[in-house]
């Protein structure tokens, strides 16, 4: 073990003895396959350790202070329909399931899509029932020897959605899936673990909600696995809305075949300390990939988008757009990565990141990285941090509108390019409101 | 209407307007006019509210109120408005987008309810056959990609709809075709009346034949160091601005 892990040793250890604990409580089934790849992972987190600013995948994110929280992983899940309504979540024709403090709660859940559109199960389900599906797929995309917080999910990961959609079926209504921590009598921590499988010429709307109730500390540690087969469509949105006392590391691992198209949107419009990843592996010929960030940190607010866009066959496309607006002391972090490999001919890549720095206490480290390898490519890519243009807000007030109003003008003209991109209206709109209210504070 | 009395600004260390005085009453149209770099878009800087400029001295009235002591937006909201030189583009705001929102903030100051949706539309439909405007034009992102009589000519519906008490065109018609010219003018024309003022900052004699002028001023290094009727006008046409340099150099 190296020195620099030595803060961190305290959940480090627990998480190990609660490894080991649930192992001697599992009998016979400890000799699984499921099994063994989970011990795989953790002594990969083990040798990992959480990471330090020191790795320079994590230099502006120091998760020094989660680390230093005590949380409880197993906190009960008692919430109801009314506790629920604090929330404002907006109502969603679809199939909406809820998890709370990881636990899922079909009392509070609806699925609507016929069962021959999809299938769709809790992730415990689909261990249950399902074991092929989870042993072909199962953290075959997301890497756990490098990131340790994919290996601590993939070791301890008991629940989440697993959806499945047969060859050339359109789902027509979109999923939602709504994670909340309850930290309403103590820390809280929880493990989600999602697997989307979109086979060949199929048709998907997915979205992920973060929330939370009460004002402990929360932990979600978030690993979602997509795979899109030849022909298919997916949408993806994640949608973050937590309190300023929630952590959050996610990391959505998308794999694309030839020629599908994948569009995510990844939305925060609070939480106290988010790091997302999202990586893309382009595995097929004319494939698509659309990448849209959100981000509008205040207070002491961290987030951090990473993203991997890695394109392995030729002849597909990227683009990638990442907007966001900080005030008072918050600090973001953008780091996209685009690698083009050798074989990759004809890639277009596309990538720009664009931020607004309202506070002169806010802090922005963007850092697009181009690794090309292939010869004939159009790749793209390009920053921008600045404040909000004072020639525009001067434009709007000599016409009447006052200084606050111009500013909430102009910061919403800026969100909107990425807000549109989100097609489930009823989600769109909610979120519309939502930037209003934060961008009116 | 409007008294501006010893008025002097300056940018950084840089003094720009140095003892201006000017008198606008009610129903006047006043042309300004002079060298680059006089001070012409200063001025009106200054009496739109632009912050970026500190006034060091001089006072302005607008119908007895401090002009200077208002935001913009509330001289905005008090009958001013400026057409700028330069409008600024803003990327995904249209002026459909922000007009109705301005209307009726303005509205709002003056105790008037605020218009419906299709009040609103209806009076924008008869101001841009006015100024001959394109609806399209209208719901781009503001002044992104517009040519430059485009850009003016969105101004001057502006102004349309806002029906200011003072207007000031700054440079209005640089740029413009012969066609677009007479729009423009029209429009300003539409809106002359006894109870309002214009301030037209030109280069050219060729926009006050369509506006015509009842005072000329030529202001020179942040000074108005000449004034007359509209004739003046066609004099600086014939001879330039030499003369008058000369004039203050000597003085
Ligand atoms: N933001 C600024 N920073 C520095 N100097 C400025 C600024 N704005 C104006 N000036 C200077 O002030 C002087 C007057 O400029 P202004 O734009 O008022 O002239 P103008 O009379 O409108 O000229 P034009 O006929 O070319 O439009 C110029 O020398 C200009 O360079
Ligand atoms: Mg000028």
């Amino acid at each position: 073990m190296t020195p620099s892990n030595q803060p961190y040793n305290d959940l480090k250890s627990k998480l190990l003895a609660d490894f080991q604990a649930a192992e001697e409580r599992m009998n016979g089934a400890s000799k699984s396959a499921l099994h063994q790849l989970r011990r795989d992972a953790l002594s990969q987190f083990d040798r990992l350790g959480f990471p330090t600013i020191k790795n320079e995948e994590w230099k502006y994110t120091n998760v020094g202070s989660l680390i230093k929280e005590v949380f409880e992983f197993n906190a009960p899940a008692q919430v109801t329909a009314e506790d629920l309504a604090s929330l404002e979540t907006a109502r969603l024709e679809g199939n909406v399931l809820y998890f709370v403090n990881g636990r899922y709660q079909p009392q509070l859940s609806q699925i609507v899509s016929p069962a021959e559109q999809m299938t769709i199960s809790t992730f415990s389900e689909a261990v249950q029932n399902r074991p092929e599906v989870i042993g072909q797929y199962f953290a075959q995309y997301a890497d756990y020897h490098e990131n340790a917080f994919t290996a601590l999910n993939t070791a301890f990961a008991d629940e989440g959605v697993v959806i499945h959609v047969p060859a050339r079926k359109t789902v027509e209504a979109p999923t939602i899936l709504r994670f909340i921590s309850d930290g309403r009598q103590m820390n809280v921590a929880s493990q989600p673990r999602n697997l989307f499988i979109v086979e060949a010429n199929a048709d998907i709307k997915v979205a992920e909600s973060f929330r939370t109730l009460g004002d402990q500390a929360s932990f979600t540690n978030v690993v979602t696995e997509i795979v899109v087969c030849e022909d298919a469509r997916m949408e993806y949105y994640k949608i973050q809305n937590e309190s300023d006392m929630a952590y959050h590391i996610g990391t959505t691992q998308v794999y694309q075949k030839d020629r599908s198209h994948f569009y995510s949107a990844t939305v925060t419009l609070d939480g106290g300390f988010i790091r997302n990843n999202l990586n893309i592996a382009l595995d097929g010929q004319h494939c698509e990939s659309h990448m849209y960030g959100l981000y509008f940190p205040n207070g002491r607010q961290h987030i951090d988008n990473h993203t991997l866009v890695d394109h392995r066959k030729p002849n597909a496309y990227s683009n990638e757009l990442y907007k966001g607006i900080l005030e008072d002391r918050a600090t973001g972090v953008f780091n996209g990565k685009i690698f083009v490999r050798q074989e990759a001919q004809k890639t277009n890549a596309y990538q720009s990141c664009k931020n607004v720095v309202l506070s002169n206490d806010a802090t922005m480290n963007t850092k697009p990285q181009l690794e090309i390898f292939a010869d004939d490519v159009k790749c793209s890519h390009g920053t921008t941090t600045g404040k909000l243009n004072e020639e525009a807000v001067f434009y709007l007030r000599s016409r009447g509108i006052p200084k606050d109003e111009a500013q909430m003008l102009l910061m919403y003209a800026f969100a909107e390019d990425v807000i549109r991109q989100i097609k489930i209206d009823a989600l769109r709109e909610q979120i519309e409101r939502r930037i209003q209210a934060k961008l009116a504070r | 209407m409007l008294t501006i009395s010893n008025l002097q600004a300056s940018i950084g260390e840089k003094e720009i307007l140095k003892g201006i005085n000017l008198t606008v009453n009610a129903g006047e149209v006043h042309a300004i006019m002079g060298p680059n770099g006089s001070g012409k878009s200063t001025l009106a800087s200054v009496l739109a509210g632009r912050e970026d400029y500190e006034v060091t001295g001089g006072t302005v009235q607008f119908d007895g109120k401090d002009l200077l002591d208002m935001a913009p937006e509330e001289r905005a909201a008090e009958g001013i408005f400026l057409a700028f030189q330069y409008p600024v583009e803003i990327p995904g705001v249209s002026t459909t987008n922000f007009l109705k929102t301005a209307m009726n903030e303005i509205r709002k100051y003056r105790g008037l309810d605020p218009l419906d949706a299709v009040q609103f539309l209806k009076l924008m439909k008869e101001k841009m056959k006015l100024v001959n405007i394109d609806q399209s034009l209208l719901s781009r992102s503001l002044n992104e990609g517009f040519s430059g009589g485009e850009k003016k000519r969105n101004e001057i519906f502006q102004m349309a709809m806002l029906e200011p008490r003072l207007a000031i065109l700054d440079e209005t018609d640089s740029g413009l075709d012969i066609d677009a010219l007479r729009i423009v003018a029209e429009g300003v024309n539409q809106l002359r009346s006894p109870e309002r003022a214009t301030i037209v900052v030109t280069h050219y004699q060729r926009l006050l034949d369509y506006i015509v002028p009842d005072y000329v001023h030529v202001l020179y290094k942040g000074r108005i160091v000449k004034s007359g009727p509209k004739e003046l006008a066609f004099e600086l046409e014939e001879k330039g601005y030499d003369w008058i340099k000369a004039e203050v150099e000597t003085a």
